[in-house]
């Protein structure tokens, strides 16, 4: 009888797994070597392997993973502790990592992390010692305050970023999340006052290479907006795509709609939100099973990412890695991207999508748009707590519920460690100033009345 | 045998109680709510009858193994003088009797005149209450809050974090004094406190010295060593007159171990149920002068004499004997006594001070430090959260259950159990000199919520009398005052309406803050400016149904306006059933 070692058997049936794993999705050209020559089980990233897409205009490659620079790791603020800060050593691990496998897309904004995040990312750039034309910068002109309304002040907006960001031009400027507040708030942040006139001339003159908008919410103004492509010849365009909304009834939602008027024009898309948030990753136990007995050995972050990656006509999907984990895991999914097949794109925008939606979380991707509330209420901690709790199942329906009570210690205790007291729903008095500035367009003062209400019922114990 | 039985008991039971003091999860009323109810003075106060006769009984079976077992204070003691390590450090002392005495007066007198925290001042389990509650209970919190965050960290949800913060400065200075003085008492000579202070412990003295089991002392047997003397913590056995005042021996068995010649015995001897006093000197007693060593007759005693002994107790064993005017204090039940002098204190309304209320919370209303009025820019941070500040109530808020300002005052001892056990940091000890550190609701910190009667539950005196939630939704300790000045709609012609939205009871409507604004014939709101207007942005001030409401905080808690509340509790003498 023919002896076989150890290492043989692991060599034959790690062959025998990739080549399942081959037979199940038929595409996959790369093999996932996941057993290195001595049988050990090996996690190294895929190097110098990243897809590039190329900007049909102007030739630029551009990699499909673009970084986001708006949850970036904090820690604990030295000189006041009640206030935490950029983790700036950090985000330089990070930014260092990106690039050394192949991420040459950065995305920022002078709203970001409560105005800190453009600096950051110049200093994560500059420490990295990178040669300026090896990657490309993208920020906005976010001038959401009626007291950013004028000409000058997006004048000076536009020259803040360039000096934060250490460059004399940017790759990538967006109008930033337009939609909001209707066609009236367009006009009056970018129209009447001639800044996106003046935003031309700059273009013109080479100190922004592309121009483009960001849109979330009103579809009247993604519509205007691409009815004047002849007249402002957009260079790329910024929407939401993931599988949970690729059919929604909300046309400024529906991620279908808006990425096909895009393919129409022939205007590269960059996507947002492909993940929501961790939304997308954060699923409920079954949900986990369900995407885990496709594929067991992918993250099920990978689905959203290969989904939101798989279309031709986008330039790059952005995502915002706050840890490491998170990088390597995209940098696995993205080296090469392996597109999904017909099939699993409706498996995951027909019956996964619905199965996720099944629940009933409230759907904040923790952007932090709203914040800071001026009733010093944490509203994305509340919300995420909430969903937490849905997708963990203590939000029981009634006091009869199978696990009641664990699931009310569970919920109760835990909104007190997500969110201080002093911050919690029963601070809000519904003032409204938050409901412009939310992008999935939550009424949030509604959500947090529900939330309230429901945690007075847990408290009082009355149904 | 018997002190080592004293010793763990004592052990159990001083940590059970302590743990029922700083407990604020609500778990240890349930098993071990008892333990608060069966102290003497509480008892007395509650006229918890039951706790009475089985107080009596053991004492007058086992003398003041309540001193040494029950009472925490005097565990507290024993374990302080068990510190200094030497044996053999104390000496008889003669009975303070004219200071014990007055101590007792004292707090009948205190009980009478409505001011039971001066009576509390010197009792000693709502002094071992105060201690703990100053002192262990925010070490125990903190403790706790380490191993939160550590459960935290392991995702359960068996502990969580509480705020641990200074709930009184002079609660915690008076606990700080008292428990030093108590300290060096007790390192010095041992129940000293207990018996020249303490009124308990005097007031179960003239059971005790009718004990049914009590430490006597063989002569046959004893060699006047002093042993015993210098081990008893209560300096009440004179070794060379063999004479032990059980008025003050608390039972704790360290004379017996200490004695080397077996001695000392736990005995029955005596004239069984009879007074031993100088009234009836045909028995022989004479007192503690009359014990006098008679050295020929205890020579003569054969060794083995126990039977003897049981027919002869009045040679062997020496009884102190109590004063016979002093056998009528336990008749002096100051508890009931309500007298009606003290009732209008509070309910006097000083025309005065509701206008210097009202500018003082006008001239707040100008710092409000509330929101950010800079316009938001950048995305997330926090706007900084306002700390609230109490505001000047003219009438104090008693937790409901109180029945009355009156009958908390003459009630309550000022243990802090309820303090402690608050699990929406409402009751905080009273500053006030006429409640001096007894409990005190302010809403600064939380309300008073609608599901909870914690404190009505674990209060051992009926100073908070237990009610149902049922009771406690409608029981009014108090109405909301409106304060025009620091309304947001009012002022600032904004939405809010959280009082209204978050009051429990209901009991706080809105309406248009001017009116300027209107619903038309549609019922759709029309603004200042004749349009038509979102109903949710309509400006709209709170008015309350004083009939309907409770008093119970969450209106001012939860007004978005600091430090000062545009919204605030007063206070009702008498409460009231709605």
């Amino acid at each position: 009888m023919k002896q076989i070692n150890r290492r043989d058997f692991l060599k034959i049936s790690g062959t025998a797994a990739t080549g399942s794993a081959l037979a199940g999705c038929g595409v996959k050209q790369e093999s996932a070597e996941k057993l290195d020559p001595a049988g050990q089980h090996t996690t190294e990233l895929p190097k110098g392997k990243m897809t590039y897409r190329t900007h049909p205009h102007n030739g630029d490659k551009v990699s499909i993973l673009g970084y986001g620079w708006m949850r970036l790791p904090r820690k604990k603020d030295p000189n006041n502790p009640n206030q935490d800060m950029i983790d700036q050593e950090e985000v330089n691990r990070l930014c260092n990592k990106a690039f050394e496998y192949g991420v040459n897309y950065f995305d920022t904004s002078p709203a970001y992390c409560q105005g800190k995040s453009e600096e950051s990312l110049g200093i994560a750039l500059e420490q990295s010692g990178r040669s300026r034309d090896s990657y490309y910068i993208a920020t906005k002109l976010s001038n959401f305050s009626p007291t950013q309304w004028s000409l000058e002040a997006g004048q000076q907006m536009f020259e803040n970023s360039l000096k934060y960001l250490k460059t004399d031009y940017i790759d990538y400027l967006l109008l930033h999340s337009i939609g909001g507040g209707g066609l009236d708030n367009l006009r009056k942040r970018y129209l009447d006052n001639g800044l996106l006139a003046w935003l031309m001339e700059q273009r013109a003159a080479g100190r922004i290479r592309n121009l483009g908008f960001s849109f979330h919410g009103d579809v009247k103004v993604y519509d205007y907006m691409l009815e004047h492509h002849d007249e402002y010849k957009w260079d790329f365009v910024q929407i939401q795509l993931n599988y949970i909304d690729w059919h929604d009834n909300d046309k400024g939602r529906d991620g279908e709609y808006l990425y096909n008027e895009l393919v129409k024009r022939n205007i590269p898309a960059v996507i947002m939100e492909p993940l929501l948030g961790g939304r997308l990753s954060k699923v409920p136990d079954h949900v986990v099973a369900h995407l885990k007995s496709r594929k067991p050995e992918d993250s099920v972050a990978s689905w959203a990412f290969r989904y939101a990656g798989t279309p031709e006509n986008i330039l790059t999907v952005l995502s915002g890695m706050t840890y490491m984990e998170h990088l390597e895991d995209n940098i696995r999914t993205y080296s090469p991207l392996v597109p999904l097949t017909e099939e699993e794109a409706r498996w995951l925008d027909g019956e996964t999508a619905n199965l996720i939606e099944s629940y009933p979380t409230i759907p904040c991707n923790d952007c932090k748009y709203c914040m800071p509330c001026p009733y010093a209420l944490d509203i994305p901690a509340i919300l995420l707590h909430y969903n937490k709790c849905v997708n963990q199942g203590n939000v029981p329906e009634s006091q009869q519920a199978e696990n009641y009570q664990k699931a009310r210690r569970a919920f109760l205790v835990g909104y007190d460690r997500s969110v201080p007291r002093l911050r919690q729903a029963n601070r809000c008095i519904s003032c409204r100033e938050c409901v412009s500035h939310c992008p999935q367009n939550i009424d949030i003062p509604r959500e947090l009345q529900r939330i309230d209400r429901f945690v007075e019922k847990l408290k009082q114990d009355k149904w | 045998m018997l002190r080592k039985i004293r010793i763990s008991l004592a052990a159990v039971f001083w940590l059970l109680i302590t743990w029922l003091l700083v407990d604020f999860t609500g778990t240890a009323h349930v098993y071990l709510g008892w333990m608060a109810r069966i102290q003497l003075m509480p008892a007395l106060l509650a006229m918890n009858v039951g706790v009475l006769i089985f107080l009596l009984a053991l004492t007058l079976l086992w003398g003041r193994i309540y001193c040494s077992v029950i009472c925490p204070l005097g565990v507290m003691q024993d374990i302080i003088s068990w510190f200094r390590r030497k044996k053999f450090k104390y000496v008889y002392t003669p009975a303070r009797t004219t200071l014990r005495y007055a101590m007792v007066l004292f707090t009948g007198a205190a009980l009478v005149l409505n001011l039971g925290w001066l009576a509390g001042l010197v009792l000693p389990y709502s002094t071992y209450g105060r201690i703990t509650g100053a002192i262990t209970a925010p070490l125990y919190k903190l403790a706790n809050n380490a191993l939160a965050q550590l459960a935290e960290h392991y995702d359960s949800y068996a502990v969580y974090e509480v705020d641990v913060w200074l709930k009184s400065v002079s609660a915690l200075v008076i606990a700080l004094i008292v428990w030093g003085i108590i300290a060096v008492l007790a390192w010095r000579g041992g129940r000293t406190w207990c018996n020249t202070v303490c009124p308990v412990g005097t007031l179960l003295g003239l059971v005790s010295r009718y004990a049914w089991y009590r430490p006597s002392i063989d002569k046959s047997r004893c060699n006047a060593c002093g042993l015993c003397e210098r081990s008893c913590k209560a300096g009440c056995i004179n070794s060379k007159e063999h004479s032990i005042d059980l008025s003050r021996c608390v039972m704790c068995g360290d004379c017996m171990e200490a004695c080397r010649k077996e001695a000392l015995t736990l005995s029955t001897e005596k004239a069984p149920f009879k007074p031993v006093t100088n009234r009836n000197p045909e028995n022989g007693y004479k007192g503690r002068n009359a014990g006098k060593p008679r050295p020929a007759e205890e020579k003569a005693a054969p060794r083995n004499n126990k039977p003897k002994v049981a027919a002869q107790p009045k040679d062997n064993v020496v009884a102190a004997s109590p004063k016979p005017e002093t056998a009528e204090a336990p008749r002096h039940n100051p508890r009931r006594r309500k007298p009606k002098a003290a009732t209008a204190e509070s309910s006097v309304a000083d025309p005065g001070r509701r206008a210097v209320l009202a500018s003082t919370a006008f001239l707040a209303g100008a710092a409000v430090l509330r929101a950010q009025h800079k316009p938001k820019t950048t995305d997330g941070g926090y706007a900084p959260i306002i700390s609230k500040k109490a505001p000047q109530r003219q009438h104090r808020i008693t937790p409901p259950g109180s029945v009355s300002l009156r009958n908390l005052q003459s009630h309550c001892t000022a243990c802090q159990l309820c303090v402690d056990a608050c699990p929406n940091d409402v009751l905080r000890p009273s500053s006030s000199l006429s409640t001096f550190m007894q409990p005190e609701v302010s809403f600064e910190r939380g309300y008073c919520r609608p599901e909870c009667n914690r404190c009505s539950e674990v209060c051992p005196t009926g100073a908070i009398k237990p009610i149902t939630i049922e009771e406690r939704t409608a029981t009014q300790v108090g109405h909301a005052v409106w304060v025009k000045e620091l309304c947001i709609p009012a002022k600032e012609g904004k939405p809010c309406g959280n009082c209204s939205r978050r009051c429990p009871s209901g009991a706080i409507q809105l309406v248009p803050a001017s009116d300027k604004y209107r619903k038309n014939e549609h019922g759709r709101w029309i603004g200042p400016d004749g349009k038509q207007m979102d109903g949710r942005l309509v400006p709209m001030i709170p008015v309350v149904n004083v009939e309907k409401c409770t008093g119970c905080g969450a209106c001012e808690n939860l007004c978005p306006v600091g430090p000062q509340s545009a919204i605030y509790v007063e206070g009702h003498d008498v409460h009231r059933e709605i």
